[in-house]
């Protein structure tokens, strides 16, 4: 089933130089939009949209994680207090 | 979701359409809000004159670019936040301080400067708090002028009820009958509450491991509560999807930018309570970033449309150590937010990643304020300290409010001169778990000589 995703992925400063996008891309048939983003010394963020099989963007977004990106929803959290 | 919507808009148009208008028509609208002021709107009766809400569009905050006024809250372009526009001009010709004291004891006072009309169905009389001159605690801490702003006595017995006001007005507005929201607690009570006396279907989803208080105070107005096993990444992730999916106000998420602009309510107050000035500093806790960011919005909106003179209010943001990402940020120095796994015992401030965690940031920058972290191990003595200096007993938050004052003020960023109102939010009668230490009664036999007895031994 087609879907589409606005994600938040922050990287820390190991993670920046990796071409996560790029592979996300290539490795999971997933197409990736960046919307924004704020690449720092020491840490960096960037919302996208990723569109795709939903089992795509799963796949996807799971690989991200066990890099140790950071995934959240692009609107921040949700659950409030 | 904008199919649905779409479908009960046109059934009602003629009730709501008022509030959602732009600059070019807003002559003929407001004509038709005060032809409608005896009209049943929604499941309410206004009575007397209508208050056509000032509102001109949604705007991103990231790029400006300009959206009507719908169940919006994500630009399409750059998927910045969504703010409501106001036409201050209009504003500025209305209101007056007058006009203000002449309106009710709630939140429906500033009703010139709100994004939704007042619409008695939905309308549990959330606002108007007490603002305490809090001498007691002041003394203890070396201040003259300190002030609490109690909104821990708000009908569901925190400050969620304003945003949940406007949030659940602008719903009724904009065709909804069913509002949502994802919480630890408070914003639960505060949705429950609203849908109950206005005959609209609730949903609220809590993680599966929140304090048996919360719960109850959101179960007793029967919606459909729905607690979720799993992390707050999963709990996060699932409610997120939800909303996508199902054609509901979800408050804090597609009718945000209304939502937000409740809290602006906390400003004008303490500003109006204050004898129309606004404080040296705020001391406010901090979850999203969205009230703290919202009290100021007030005091600068004020300010703009000349009820009070020039703002010098330093804002200062209080949160736990074990989840602080705004505090964390502003102590290293940017404006990147690094998401945190929430672990703190201040449950209502356990935002991990706060969508408006940058802006809070701008807010402090722009007030020359500042942030501060309240340690874990603290938060109960600062609910504790309230409680019996000034008699009012706070959650976990105010117990970092509390203690972030206390810090503020031996780090000299408050001087014993200058006056500070702290916010108070959320009550401690749904958390008592976190000072259950406290109750220790003398346990006596029924007799004066046992009750002298156990007296001589305490007074030990």
């Amino acid at each position: 089933m087609a879907a589409v995703e606005k994600v938040r992925f922050t990287f820390l400063d190991r993670l920046i130089k990796e071409p996560v996008i790029y592979r996300l891309g290539r490795d999971f048939e997933v197409v990736t939009n960046i919307r924004r983003a704020d690449i720092q010394e020491g840490i960096g963020w960037v919302i996208l949209e990723i569109e795709g099989e939903q089992s795509a963007i799963n796949e996807a977004l799971e690989w991200a994680r066990s890099l140790g990106v950071r995934v959240d929803p692009a609107v921040g959290d949700v659950v409030e207090g | 979701m904008r199919q649905a919507v779409a479908t009960l808009t046109a059934s009602c148009a003629h009730l709501y359409y008022v509030s959602s208008f732009t600059s070019l028509d807003r002559e003929s609208v407001r004509h038709t809000g005060a032809e409608s002021a005896n009209r049943r709107i929604g499941f309410g009766e206004i009575k007397g004159v209508a208050i056509v809400s000032h509102v001109l569009s949604l705007r991103c905050k990231e790029c400006s670019r300009e959206y009507p006024v719908e169940a919006l809250n994500v630009c399409d372009f750059c998927f910045g936040p969504l703010e409501v526009v106001y036409d201050y001009d209009a504003i500025t010709k209305v209101t007056s301080r007058e006009r203000i004291m002449g309106g009710p004891n709630s939140l429906w006072r500033y009703a010139d400067y709100l994004p939704a009309e007042h619409n008695p169905a939905v309308d549990i009389n959330a606002g108007f708090t007490p603002l305490l001159r809090a001498r007691g605690l002041a003394e203890l801490l070396g201040l003259d002028e300190l002030w609490i702003k109690n909104d821990s006595v708000n009908p569901s017995y925190s400050f969620k009820d304003r945003v949940v006001a406007i949030a659940s007005a602008k719903a009724l507005e904009l065709g909804f009958d069913t509002i949502a929201c994802a919480s630890t607690g408070n914003l639960a009570c505060a949705v429950a509450a609203v849908a109950a006396r206005g005959g609209m279907k609730a949903y609220v989803f809590i993680p599966s491991d929140l304090e048996a208080g919360k719960v109850l105070g959101a179960a007793i107005y029967n919606p459909t509560m729905v607690s979720i096993d799993g992390s707050y990444d999963d709990v996060n992730r699932l409610c997120s999807e939800v909303a996508d999916q199902y054609p509901w106000a979800f408050v804090n998420i597609n009718v945000r930018p209304f939502y937000a602009d409740g809290s602006k309510t906390l400003g004008f107050e303490v500003a109006e309570q204050l004898g129309w000035r606004s404080p040296d500093h705020v001391v406010a806790p901090s979850a999203s970033g969205a009230m703290f960011t919202k009290i100021y919005q007030g005091l600068k909106e004020f300010e703009r449309t000349g009820l009070i003179g020039e703002v010098h209010t330093q804002m200062h943001c209080a949160q736990a150590r074990g989840c602080s990402p705004i505090a964390t940020a502003y102590e290293e120095g940017r404006f990147v937010i690094r998401p945190v796994k929430p672990n703190s015992v201040a449950t209502s401030l356990a935002i991990g990643n706060p969508a408006d965690g940058y802006y809070a940031l701008k807010v402090i920058e722009a007030s020359n304020g500042s942030a501060v972290i309240t340690e874990e191990n603290e938060v109960a003595e600062g609910v504790k300290l309230l409680a019996e200096t000034e008699g009012i007993f706070t959650e976990g938050a105010g117990g970092v409010a509390i203690m972030g004052l206390k810090r503020l003020v031996e780090t000299g960023k408050i001087k014993s001169n200058e006056s500070v109102v702290v916010y108070i939010t959320g009550n401690g009668l749904k958390t008592t778990e976190l000072v259950s230490d406290v109750v220790n009664p003398l346990h006596i036999e029924p007799s004066v000589e046992a009750f002298e007895i156990a007296m001589a031994e305490r007074a030990k």
